[in-house]
């Protein structure tokens, strides 16, 4: 893939200023993971503003496929029980270490938490782990 | 249910701008990131860089508003109980590490790769909800029935 420090590090920085604005008006940590899952208890008094996040990232999805295509990268090759595999692995996994990319690897980072910095380290390592294993010892994997 | 009816729009308007964040980083491609990952081969490190920008940002954001008594639009802050780094955590973050190895997805972006009908995220999406109901609402009663008097 072309290396776009310069598209990374603004996009980041976005996603940094969106989480800083969540905190600075609803008080909530922007942790994806425990928006979707606890979306899904039906009590919650702050359910409607889950759902709306929710629908918030789908919906801007949608309009940025529309305004902008070429953002979403090429078709991956992968197959359905990759995929299925995977999600199963990466919902299971962020419910029971309390967190993901966004609430540990960018929010408890920058709270300087001690398990964010460890789950961070943990999913990173054993992610490239994952990819060193599959594309470079099994034959035939993507 | 008598939170400001601003709340509900800049709850929109921020998963907007996070979702842009999300594109305009390359987040939303998971070749991008699968090649990020792929430290032995043709490593990508544009990851490292959204790390940067995000983090950075929102640490000058949290330490701005640090000395608030409470959100401009809710009535208090909600912070997660820090508690000690144990099993759990770490074994949550392998399983994790794997998924997203194999897929090249997390969940913010395979939201929005599901709002713009990717293929891969139609397939993954569901599956991760599945992975989320099946911790919270077998695995977590399991192992609290196992040990009633963790937390």
């Amino acid at each position: 893939m072309t290396f776009t420090p310069l598209a990374s590090l603004v996009g980041g920085a976005l996603i940094g200023l969106s989480a800083a604005l969540l905190w600075a008006t609803h008080g909530r940590i922007a942790g994806i993971t425990g928006i979707v899952a606890e979306s899904f208890r039906r009590s919650g008094d702050d359910l409607e503003w889950r759902l709306l996040f929710l629908a918030g990232l789908v919906g801007g999805g949608r309009l940025l496929v529309w305004a902008w295509p070429a953002a979403f990268g090429a078709r991956t090759p992968r197959g359905v029980a990759v995929l299925v595999i995977a999600g199963l692995l990466v919902g299971f996994g962020t419910r029971l270490g309390n967190g993901c990319t966004s609430g540990h690897g960018v929010c408890g980072i920058a709270r300087r938490s001690p398990r964010s910095i460890a789950a961070t380290a943990v999913f990173v390592l054993v992610g490239m782990a994952t990819v060193g294993i599959g594309r470079h010892l099994l034959v035939g994997a993507p | 249910m008598t939170a400001p009816g601003g709340r509900r729009w800049l709850a929109i308007a921020y998963c907007l701008l996070f979702a842009v964040g999300l594109a305009v980083s390359g987040m939303v491609q998971p070749e991008k990131v699968t090649a990020f990952l792929d430290v032995l081969g043709d490593w990508d490190a544009s990851l490292a860089f959204v790390m940067v920008g995000a983090i950075g940002v929102y640490a000058v954001g949290r330490r701005f508003v640090k000395a608030w008594p409470r959100p401009l639009l809710a009535p208090a802050f909600s912070n997660p109980t820090p508690t000690r780094i144990d099993g759990r955590l770490i074994a949550g973050a392998i399983l994790f590490g794997v998924g997203w190895g194999l897929a090249g997805f997390c969940p913010g972006p395979a939201l929005v790769a599901l709002g713009a009908g990717t293929r891969a995220a139609l397939w993954f999406v569901p599956a991760m909800v599945a992975g989320m109901l099946l911790h919270d609402r077998v695995w977590a009663k399991v192992a609290r029935r196992r040990a009633p008097s963790d937390r």
